[in-house]
């Protein structure tokens, strides 16, 4: 058992892990944290994408120990309980999630697009999502959330609140 | 999906990584970023008893210039050897080889030093490396010795590396301005290349060819002999050995080899 | 204002968007402390007799409770076949492999541990001695090699007749085309793999959280798997990743899990990987497609035969009857004077074949779309203007077709040409004429399909579709809704919601809904054929107007008028007298001394039949063989549409699943049933830069079979998508002499057939 320390979502953490316990279930099983979600075995589908240090980064594919001394942002963490980061926003205006298994990771991927890409094109919010995966939206929507968000000044909503 | 269980070491310097490989030999592997070896491992398809973690160090990344060399450090991770002004200056051809593994995720993990001594022969790095001409700086119990990229890829996920040794770094030449081109050419954008090409400065290098990234050498010579990029790259598929799989024969293989160096000799990306 | 056909956002989405959504292994439950996982060891061989199961040295392992093979289980029955009778009853399945294993991925034995991590360790403890035997695999299985002794044949049954197959069928044609083409396996691939968690109370009742399209039908299933009477089963559906087909009834995993549940008397849990998820979850389409189709030189289509091959994979489940649909909607949108179809089944060494977005119907419309290309190429006649001299006419009473399907409402002549409007198709043409005139590296091609689908068709045992639905309006000024579907991402809480609403004058946000809890709703037929908003909905509805007319008497007592003089005003939510509106009661008050609930049952006279037609423009690299998709354009006619933004994203979602099946996705095993596609590394599961945006253009023919007008829209992306792709890659290069490409229409297959066509040799059809 390795002792790491870490901040997540702005808590400061400490815990005994196994060496081999992904960064994913670190923050699912030990944390509680289970907006992100295992997808897959081989790194493709980003289901379980956090942002470490700033960065997304697919959690099923970092150890935990390698996380030791690092700064973890997860979905429950973008915006106070009960508010919308405006990324999580544009999604939810835009209908850019349907089951929402992919979602958590796809929104955690969107907002670190965003922060190194913040006014993309198309076809780069095309291929800064290419590591997430959705099976039901077709990307359609995703897309127009993320374009919406880079707005400046918030693309038309393509939904109106009930 | 879960690793078997192994012991883990966080590397204090390269030195201590170096005493740690030395004692424990074929049981330990280096951890840098983890995507080329943890995906292995939660497959079970590697199992090392101990990870030596040099992830954290700092003196074995970044980007700076030796002379006439771009040095690019060992643990510089995929995105910032992508981004890095200077390489995009002085070796564009391998800042944008770093732009094309994985996806972003996998970039911001990723190191050249994993996936050159990972040496899957479908890469981005190993291709350009060999492309390139460049040469990688091993470190050991013995001293540090310059291997150069025509040798160090020795086969499937084979390369010199020994397993007392540490890859610290990744040598280039400097070549700011010089044409080049580079060619992926995939099912999907986030694959592996079906085949590769990569071209500069009169060398041509091609991944999913063969065992290793290749030199295109029949091309080269018909290069220097003054042929056109057309006549030169209808020899690209000459000396290789391209596997079959399910994304395709040898014949399609050899066919996109000739295509996609071409395009890469007439300086195109894609 | 109404409140139906407008762009509600989804009342669900924040705790989606935040603390994400409680799929099954997230559910957290005090009846589950404590749980065991359990993990399964897996056929590594397509075939062979299995001839001992050794858990010894997995028992010893760190942290295992206990292992289970099949013979452990030999008490509970065996697994019939879907129609068993029609489908040859040999064909029988068992929870865990006993003597065989008929496919790579069947389960053998179960481990079970303490903790998560420790199973996969044991697994490889457990060592099983396997007797290999040849696989039979593809559309013509070698008998030599029979999955089932006792049914001495690998031919599970027939749909139709081959016999009855007339000789002179195209007697009257002038030209006859035939082709054999592959619509090839595929993976549904949820995101969400399955998963199950159970537990035993001290009732013996069994409470198992499954992801499932349908808590009623799955706890039928696990029921009947583990012999035990329905009422000692509770399903509870927690929220679903995605089904697409694959997650109705329940998977012998699943049950084994209950089944260990109650062996050690302790809750039990399980999650699969990928890996297996992609090998043992049912798998998509795996029809073969020998089709005919003649007529004249001008372009009257007077004959079609489909003649179909269905690989059900190793056991017979819903994939050996999908034939049944295919036969039904054999014909599609045509007016084909002669027609006819029929199917063989068969099994193979292969993971079984369940339903997959469309089930049975995208392959119908895939046969007849590629026939109308191939015959309009014969004739050298653009291939929409073929489509639109034989589609049927446009009909508002039921029109019944020669297969015994009856289209309510259509007009596919409005919708072709809606579609070639929005694509511009004639400047797409006048671009690819420029390119072929140029000799352009990157081609232009464009592919067209029109398709007409059934939806909503009910269980076919003679009952007319329907759904039930309950509304109760609450003192506190809330409602719930109970309803027989079971939403995994169609957004039926916000959608039931804006139905109840707009009767029941309460805010969508103040309307909850529940569903896929077999205690609290014992009867419903899911989510799935796309049946939900025309039977759900319109239950939903209904429930809320009969709640009103209740009401309404309570109120006349209340107001001590006549329940004739009362008007209820949905934008108070409140009746008052007729010309009195301060003689007023408020809904949610005439809930406070009795509730004030509705159950009802929606009763539909037939299925509905969606139809459109879908453009879609794609570029293909001769060189390379490389094919980009660059613009889908469709028309989805789905009568009334509800929720605008609820229909486009699954209209968005079919396409997607459509276009990948044309373009890239295939489940592919070696020559000796060994998958080759078992990760998403290696199964193409396309990204977002392998599609583009789609161009959806509107139009709405309702069907008189429900009051919202609606039909189903679920699965008709997926139905067009997949036919228009592969004909826009096809016609890309068919100025260079190719006239077929099977799907997925990969670079290699291009390239294969511009060669073939170069050196003047006919093109493979279903070759590699």
């Amino acid at each position: 058992m390795t002792r790491i320390e870490l901040t997540v979502n702005g808590e400061k953490r400490s815990d005994e892990v196994e060496p081999r316990l992904l960064l994913v279930h670190y923050l699912r099983e030990v944390l509680g944290l289970r907006a992100a979600n295992v997808g897959c075995d081989t790194t493709s589908c980003g289901a379980c994408t956090v942002l470490l240090d700033g960065k997304s980064v697919k959690s099923c594919t970092v150890l935990a120990v390698q996380a030791a001394a690092g700064d973890v942002v997860t979905a429950e963490g973008l915006a106070p309980a009960g508010e919308l980061h405006p990324v999580q926003a544009a999604f939810r205006r835009n209908h850019g999630l349907q089951c929402g298994f992919c979602t958590p990771g796809m929104v955690m991927a969107a907002v670190g697009l965003l922060a190194e890409n913040p006014h993309p094109t198309e076809e780069e919010v095309r291929t800064g999502l290419e590591g997430n995966l959705c099976r039901c939206t077709g990307y359609h929507n995703i897309v127009q959330s993320v374009l919406s968000a880079a707005s400046a000044t918030g693309a038309p909503a393509t939904g109106v609140s009930a | 999906m879960i690793p078997a269980p192994f012991e883990y070491a966080a590397a204090e310097s390269a030195e201590h990584a170096l005493r740690l490989l030395a004692e424990h030999g074929d049981d330990a592997k280096v951890l840098a970023g983890g995507h080329s070896l943890l995906p292995m491992m939660k497959l079970r398809l590697a199992t090392p008893e101990l990870l030596v973690d040099i992830g954290r160090l700092d003196e074995l990344a970044g980007v700076t210039t030796d002379g006439d060399e771009l040095v690019v450090g060992a643990t510089t991770r995929h995105a910032d050897l992508a981004a890095s002004e200077l390489a995009r200056a002085e070796a564009p051809l391998l800042a944008y080889a770093a732009a094309q593994v994985g996806d972003p995720q996998i970039r911001h993990r990723g190191t050249i030093g994993g996936s050159l001594s990972h040496s899957d022969p479908a890469a981005d790095l190993p291709m350009a490396l060999v492309a390139l001409g460049g040469a990688m700086q091993l470190q050991g119990p013995g001293g540090t010795r310059l291997v150069s990229a025509d040798d160090f890829f020795q086969g499937y996920f084979e390369t010199a590396l020994q397993p007392d040794e540490l890859l610290t770094a990744v040598r280039v030449p400097r070549r700011p301005g010089v044409p080049w081109g580079y060619q992926k050419f995939v099912r999907r954008s986030n694959d592996w290349a079906i085949v590769g090409a990569a071209a500069v400065a009169g060398r041509i290098a091609l991944a999913s060819m063969g065992p290793t990234p290749l030199r295109a050498r029949a091309a080269e010579e018909a290069l220097a002999a003054g042929a056109s990029p057309a006549d030169a790259a209808a020899l690209a598929a000459d000396g290789t050995a391209p596997g079959e799989d399910i994304h395709a024969d040898r014949e399609y293989r050899r066919h996109l080899a000739r295509v996609l160096t071409r395009r890469a000799l007439e300086h195109q990306t894609g | 204002m109404s409140i139906l056909g407008t762009r509600v956002l989804r009342t669900e989405d924040p705790r989606f968007l935040t603390t994400g959504g409680v799929y099954t292994e997230d559910v957290v439950d005090d009846r589950l402390a404590g749980a065991c996982h359990v993990f399964f060891v897996r056929s590594p061989l397509a075939h062979a007799r299995v001839l001992s199961v050794d858990v010894t040295a997995a028992l010893a392992a760190p942290g295992v409770i206990a292992a289970f093979t099949g013979a452990d289980m030999a008490g509970l029955p065996e697994i019939k076949p879907s129609a068993a009778g029609l489908i040859n009853t040999h064909m029988v399945q068992r929870l865990l492999a006993t003597d065989k294993v008929r496919f790579v991925g069947e389960p053998v034995a179960v481990v079970v541990t303490e903790h998560p991590y420790q199973g996969e360790d044991a697994l490889e403890l457990v060592a099983v001695d396997y007797d290999p035997l040849p696989a039979a695999l593809g559309y013509e299985p070698d008998d030599a090699s029979l999955l089932f002794e006792d049914a001495g044949t690998n031919v599970a049954g027939y749909w139709g007749d081959p016999s009855a197959l007339k000789p002179d069928l195209f007697d009257d044609c002038d030209v006859v085309v035939t082709e054999t083409i592959n619509n090839q396996r595929v993976a549904p691939a949820p995101m969400e793999t399955r998963a199950a968690a159970a537990v035993w109370g001290a009732d013996g009742r069994l409470t198992a959280w499954i992801p499932n399209q349908g808590a009623q039908g799955t706890k039928a299933q696990v029921a009947s798997m583990l012999a035990v009477d329905a009422d000692q089963v509770r399903v509870i559906t927690p929220d679903v990743g995605g089904g697409f087909g694959a997650k109705f009834g329940a998977d012998p995993e699943q049950v084994v899990v209950a089944w260990v549940a109650r062996e050690l008397g302790r809750p039990a849990r399980w999650t699969e990987t990928r890996y297996e998820n992609l090998i043992a979850m049912t798998h998509g389409r795996a029809q073969q497609h020998t089709v005919t189709i003649g007529g004249s030189r001008d372009g009257d289509v007077r004959a079609y035969r489909l003649e179909i091959v269905q690989d059900a994979g190793a056991y017979p489940r819903i994939g050996a009857v999908l034939p049944m649909l295919t036969i039904l909607m054999t014909t599609g949108p045509y007016d084909i004077p002669r027609a006819e179809s029929v199917a063989k089944v068969v099994v193979s060494n292969t993971t079984p074949i369940g339903a997959y977005r469309g089930a049975g119907r995208p392959e119908a419309t895939a046969a007849i779309e590629r026939a109308m290309d191939l015959f309009a190429a014969e004739i050298g006649a653009d291939p929409a203007d073929v489509r639109r001299r034989n589609l049927l006419a446009p009909f508002t009473e039921p029109h019944r077709t020669a297969f015994g399907a009856l289209y309510d409402t259509g007009d596919y002549v409005r919708a072709l040409d809606l579609a070639l409007e929005a694509a511009g198709y004639a400047e797409l043409r006048a671009e690819q004429a420029r390119r072929r005139a140029d000799g352009d590296v990157r081609q232009l091609g464009i592919g067209v399909a029109s398709y007409v689908e059934i939806t909503g068709m009910g269980d076919g045992e003679g009952t007319p579709p329907q759904e039930n639905a309950t509304v109760e309006v609450h003192p506190d000024g809330t409602a719930t809704i109970l309803t027989g579907t079971s939403p995994h991402g169609q957004g039926h809480e916000t959608a039931w919601a804006m139905i109840a609403s707009e009767e029941l004058g309460i805010p969508v946000e103040k309307i909850t809904l529940k569903w896929g809890d077999t205690d609290l709703i014992p009867e419903g037929g899911g989510t799935g054929g796309s049946r939900s908003l025309q039977q759900g909905g319109a239950a939903v509805q209904q429930a809320a107007l009969e709640l009103i007319d209740v009401a309404r008497l309570r109120a006349a007592a209340q107001l001590e008028a006549s329940a004739a003089d009362l008007v209820f005003d949905k934008t108070r939510s409140a009746f008052n007298v007729a010309g009195d509106p301060d003689a007023v009661v408020p809904l949610t008050q005439l809930a406070q001394n009795e509730r004030l609930l509705i159950r009802t049952v929606f009763s539909q006279p037939g299925a509905t039949f969606p139809f459109g037609t879908h453009v879609a423009v794609a570029e293909v690299d001769t060189e390379t063989g490389k094919a980009t998709l660059t613009r889908v354009i469709t028309v989805d006619d789905a009568g009334k549409i509800l929720n605008p933004l609820l229909a486009e994203g699954q209209r968005h979602g079919g396409i997607s699943q459509g276009a990948a099946q044309a373009l890239l996705e295939e489940v592919v095993y070696d020559d000796d049933g060994n998958p080759l596609t078992a990760s998403l590394a290696d199964y193409p599961f396309v990204s977002a830069t392998e599609v583009p945006s789609f161009e959806l253009a509107e139009m709405e023919t309702p069907t008189t079979y429900n009051p919202l007008g609606a039909k189903g829209i679920g699965e008709a992306g997926s139905i067009g998508a997949t036919p228009a792709v592969q004909n826009a890659i096809v016609d890309a290069v068919s100025h260079l002499g190719v006239r077929h490409i099977d799907m997925p229409v990969t670079s290699r297959r291009v390239w294969q057939a511009l060669q073939a066509a170069r050196s003047g040799s006919r093109q493979p059809g279903t070759e590699q």
